[in-house]
This record gives C-alpha cells, structure tokens and sequence, in this order.
C-alpha cells in the first residue's frame, strides 16, 4: 500500500485478505467500528485505543468571533469539540526516517 | 470506551467469529490506518474523520532536566480532522 487517500473499502479489503472474513462481513464490521466509536463518542465518551491513539472530547467556552469578510461580531456558541492525540508508537512509526 | 471494550461490543454482534478474531479484525483495522500514514498517505473515514501527517521541521530542543540542547530531527506528525457529521452529533 503506497500514498494515496485510503477509505473504509480499502481496509475491508485489507481484512478480507489479513483475516479471510468474507468481503461482506468485512465491510459491515468496518462500519460497526466506526459505527461504535461514533456512538461512544456523541455519547459523551472519550475512546481509547491502546497503541494506536485517543479520541478525546473537549468542551469550548463561548467567545466572540468575526466575520473575516464584513467585520462583524458573531458569538461563537460553546460547543463540544474533538481531538485526536497520537500514542508514542504511532507516533514513532508516523515520524519516519 | 477502550479498545477491549470496541472488541466485545463487536464480538457481541458476530456469534459466528471468536473475540480471538475479531481482536485481529480490530488489529488490522488501526494498523492499516498507522501503515497508510507512515506510507505518507491519508486515510478518509466519510462521516468519522480523516487522518493525514503533518511536516515538523527540525528544531534545536531542550532537555528539560538538564538544560541541555539536543537537536531534533525534522519528522512527520499524525494530524485527525473530525468529518463535519461527527462534528454536530458531539453537539447535538
């Protein structure tokens, strides 16, 4: 696998051939990962996993915004965020060279 | 949610895999997504996310212990961009 854009196909190929789980199956538990981290995560979960990353959740306070084109002042609403912090393997094997 | 967690919840869905099995479905679902960006792609998850790396130049850093300079090498940082459908159900 080279550069390039990889989407939700392409790693249900990746099981299908790894694990031998048909390309169907493959397809939907792609989906029902994701499926379930979203869940979790509209839920108010942080989620956690171990050596790949976390998905954290951070709550913004309401500031004044701008307009960059009319100057006008807008409130920002407070809002829920997330964030996405690396674990030290991914990092290592992401840094290269 | 940590990732056992993800593994039983999907082990609870597929009576026909073992946890064993879905554990290496799980594993090769976050792997594929760390090769892709250690390859120097990005990985788009419609809806989710999307996952690419960032450039970070060398710099000369501190050992905070010591004071002392080291140099560190230029390298590439793992970047992740909420999808605009995950960002409003946090919201909802």
């Amino acid at each position: 696998m080279t550069a390039g854009t990889l989407t939700r196909a392409d790693i249900a190929t990746r099981i299908n051939q790894q694990i031998g789980l048909s390309r169907n199956e493959s397809a939907t538990i792609v989906e029902s990962i994701l499926d379930h981290m979203s869940n979790a995560l509209a839920d108010g979960q942080n989620v956690k996993i171990s050596g790949f990353g976390t998905f954290v959740l951070r709550d913004k306070a309401q500031r004044i915004g701008r307009n960059p084109k009319t100057g006008i002042e807008v409130p920002i609403l407070p809002r829920r965020v997330m964030t996405f912090r690396a674990s030290q393997t991914m990092r290592a094997r992401v840094a290269g060279k | 949610m940590i990732r056992s967690e993800l593994v039983q919840k999907i082990a609870s869905e597929n009576s026909d895999l073992r946890v064993e099995e879905v554990e290496r479905i799980v594993d090769t679902f976050f792997d594929s997504i760390v090769e892709q960006l250690a390859a120097g792609g990005r990985v788009e998850l419609r809806g989710f996310g999307a996952f690419s790396t960032r450039a970070r130049e060398s710099r000369t850093g501190r050992n905070p212990r010591t004071g002392a300079s080291v140099d560190v090498k230029a390298k590439n940082v793992p970047y992740f961009k909420p999808g605009k459908e995950m960002r409003e159900r946090l919201n909802d």
